[in-house]
């Protein structure tokens, strides 16, 4: 009973470190139809600025500049890879994000040495707590409760505030949005700030609970929590934080199973079965609007 | 008749190919002193053996991303399957209880190697041609396991667009890496470990009786390969088939509406495409002389839909040559990046391991932002042609 809430709970949090992840990709699929592979670099690089400026401020000043300046990194990669690409086939696009996380793999080769690097011990959120009889992390208990704080905020900024208007409207229709005179380029960049931001925040908590971060570090969160976003219907903020919970509890499920079946391997294959079995009964996901093809 | 001409033209242009690379390989036997660089172990052969490698591999994933359209990003996937079945088949029986010793030798005692062996003998020109012969077949044997799965994976997935097939691709990819990684299974895939002790391509080198090379033959065997695999790929492309997936292409609705059949043709290019991405993962194996789950990741896929990229998407002569560079730059012209290096009492700055892929990718970003177009575009380097100028300049000169 125990191992069971702890898988549970450490599901929980896993799938909660995704969601984060999964609104930077939905968001920026609804708008632009790209999927930002840069995406999970921008978490890894996020986890990396904790460890480098953790190590010489306290606590309180380096987390915010951690995602103030993964903020800006998502703004840089924005304007300097995807936007003069604009108007260019979906392809190049992709073929660009592929390349900006190339890019960022590399550079944080380089920087580190290629070393894993180990986080840093954050004071509250790394002490142990008791719940129900298992000993388990500050962070795993917090991971749920803020994704839902910060998902109920950025529900009330799309569906409250002018800019979250200007963002349905964009990713309704790129072209008639421009005529209404909303400038596009402002909101994308808004989009690329929130996810980012998102991220920054997703890393502090995923790699507080992991021993080191490795350059390849953010590529598989990345590609899980797209397929969260697809799982939950691309472009819909609830169904992306749904499908990535759903995805994080299975994952940990199949990492705690009898060591005797050996199918840990499977953990990351699981999730793409996942994705392949939805593209093929649902391509809309849980809770995606399905769209259709004008000739 | 002038068609005749250019096919011959283009015969006599890979023959003298081969000359030179068979030439190169072994100008330090025949002459003694020469620079390091033409010592078998210098890097320029190492390039030389990956990037005729990486080259069909180019080229198989340009004809499905460049000529039909499909943005799959799966090959690394069915690069693994053909290693992996080229390495199965390949590793000799009494090495099998030593490769797999972990799991108390191989579940799959059979071995292409040997059962020619028994026919043709195992050494001296028998053990040649069973070596040319089960090589030959294993490498086709590779291809059709990786066309096979291409085939079961095409049809769910092959109805996905653009963005939805790259990522569904991948992730089969991925879900392939896992199972042969999955220890239950290691008595054929050896689990996690690398299986090795089958033939590479210095095995091709003729030897005498005593041991010693005579002739080196281990670049020009991938070249061969590769060759004969991308010429086969070209005359795919130019045939009727070729002009179905092009039509694909550039407008699927247009395409159905002219009568072409748009699954089946997406179907065939798929399956074509990863026959060659198993061979060109079989030659991989050849070429590090192992097998491992661990090596075909998605970074492998994404390094060779760069290549093809800098080359020009939608042109094979592209592909060869951004590979030839891809891979000289990284294995050997920018190496030098990666240490630290003095002008004159001047120590080079940001030098250390690891800049060299930093430089590379910037390089990379640079040719995907502002040369969208990579080195040939859409066109191609006419071989014929090319020989024909140069003949007819030189009578010309007569």
């Amino acid at each position: 009973m125990e191992y069971v809430i702890s898988v549970l709970l450490s599901g929980i949090s896993v799938g909660g470190q995704y969601a984060l992840i999964a609104i930077g990709y939905t968001l920026v699929y609804g708008i632009l139809r790209l999927i930002n592979f840069a995406h999970g670099d921008v978490f890894m690089v996020a986890g990396l600025l904790g460890i480098y400026l953790t190590a010489t401020m306290p606590v309180y000043v380096s987390i915010p500049l951690v995602i103030l300046i993964t903020v800006f990194l998502g703004f840089i990669i924005e304007r300097a890879a995807y936007r003069p690409l604009r108007s260019a086939p979906r392809m190049s696009v992709m073929i660009s994000a592929i390349g900006v996380s190339y890019l960022l793999q590399n550079t944080a080769t380089y920087v580190t040495g290629g070393q894993p690097m180990t986080y840093p011990v954050i004071p509250f959120l790394s002490s142990t707590v008791n719940v129900a009889g298992t000993q388990t992390k500050w962070v795993v208990i917090l991971t749920p409760i803020l994704v839902l704080v910060l998902v109920y905020a950025l529900n009330m900024l799309i569906n409250k505030t002018k800019v979250g208007m200007a963002m349905r409207a964009v990713s309704k229709d790129f072209e008639t949005s421009r005529l209404m005179g909303i400038r596009i380029n402002a909101i994308i960049s808004v989009t690329f700030v929130i996810g980012s931001a998102l991220a920054a925040v997703g890393s502090v908590l995923f790699f507080t609970n992991y021993p080191a971060i490795t350059p390849m570090a953010g590529a598989m969160p990345g590609l899980k929590a797209f397929v969260a976003a697809v799982f939950g219907g691309i472009g819909s903020i609830p169904g992306a934080v749904i499908g990535a919970f759903i995805i994080g509890i299975c994952e940990t499920i199949i990492k705690g199973l009898p060591s005797a079946w050996d199918v840990s391997v499977f953990s990351d294959a699981f999730t793409f079965a996942l994705l392949i079995v939805i593209l093929i009964f649902k391509p809309q996901g849980l809770f995606g609007e399905a769209a259709t093809d004008k000739v | 008749m002038e068609q005749k001409k250019n096919i011959s033209r283009i015969f006599i242009g890979f023959a003298i190919l081969f000359l030179i690379v068979i030439l190169l390989e072994n100008l330090s036997s025949f002459i003694p002193g020469l620079p390091q660089v033409f010592q078998p172990t210098s890097p320029l052969f190492t390039v030389l053996k990956k990037a005729a490698v990486y080259s069909l591999v180019a080229v198989s994933m340009n004809l499905l991303n460049g000529f039909t359209g499909l943005f799959s990003l799966g090959q690394a996937g069915f690069m693994l399957l053909g290693a992996y079945t080229y390495a199965i088949l390949m590793v000799p029986s009494d090495q099998k209880e030593q490769v797999y010793y972990l799991f108390g030798g191989c579940a799959f005692n059979f071995s292409l190697l040997d059962m020619f062996g028994g026919i043709f003998g195992k050494t001296g020109v028998g053990g040649a041609i069973s070596m040319i012969i089960s090589c030959l077949i294993a490498l086709i044997l590779a291809g059709a396991v990786a066309g096979f799965f291409a085939y079961l994976i095409g049809i769910p997935v092959l109805r996905l667009k653009s963005d939805y097939l790259a990522i569904a691709t991948l992730g089969f990819a991925e879900i392939l890496r896992a199972i042969f990684q999955w220890q239950k299974l290691g008595k054929i895939t050896n689990g996690a470990n690398m299986i090795k002790g089958f033939p590479t391509f210095s095995s091709f080198n003729i030897t005498n009786a005593s041991g010693a090379t005579i002739l080196r033959l281990s670049t020009f065997v991938p070249f061969l390969v590769s060759s004969v695999c991308i010429l086969i790929i070209v005359l795919l492309i130019n045939s009727s088939y070729g002009r179905a997936f092009k039509s694909i292409r550039d407008d699927e609705i247009a395409a159905e509406a002219m009568g072409i059949s748009l699954f089946k043709h997406k179907m065939l290019s798929f399956v074509i495409s990863s026959f060659f991405a198993g061979v060109g993962g079989a030659l991989f194996a050849m070429y590090v002389a192992n097998a491992q789950a661990k090596a075909f990741t998605s970074v492998m896929t994404y390094e060779i839909l760069l290549i093809v990229v800098i080359g020009g998407v939608g042109s094979v002569s592209g592909s060869v040559i951004a590979t030839f560079l891809y891979v000289a730059c990284s294995e050997w012209w920018l190496r030098f990046l990666d240490s630290e290096q003095y002008i004159g009492g001047f120590k080079v700055p940001l030098l250390r391991n690891g800049f060299r892929m930093v430089v590379f990718s910037v390089v990379i970003m640079v040719i995907v932002l502002f040369f969208s177009q990579g080195i040939m575009g859409g066109n191609e380097i006419n071989i014929g042609a090319f020989l024909k100028k140069i003949s007819s300049k030189s009578e010309r000169k007569r």
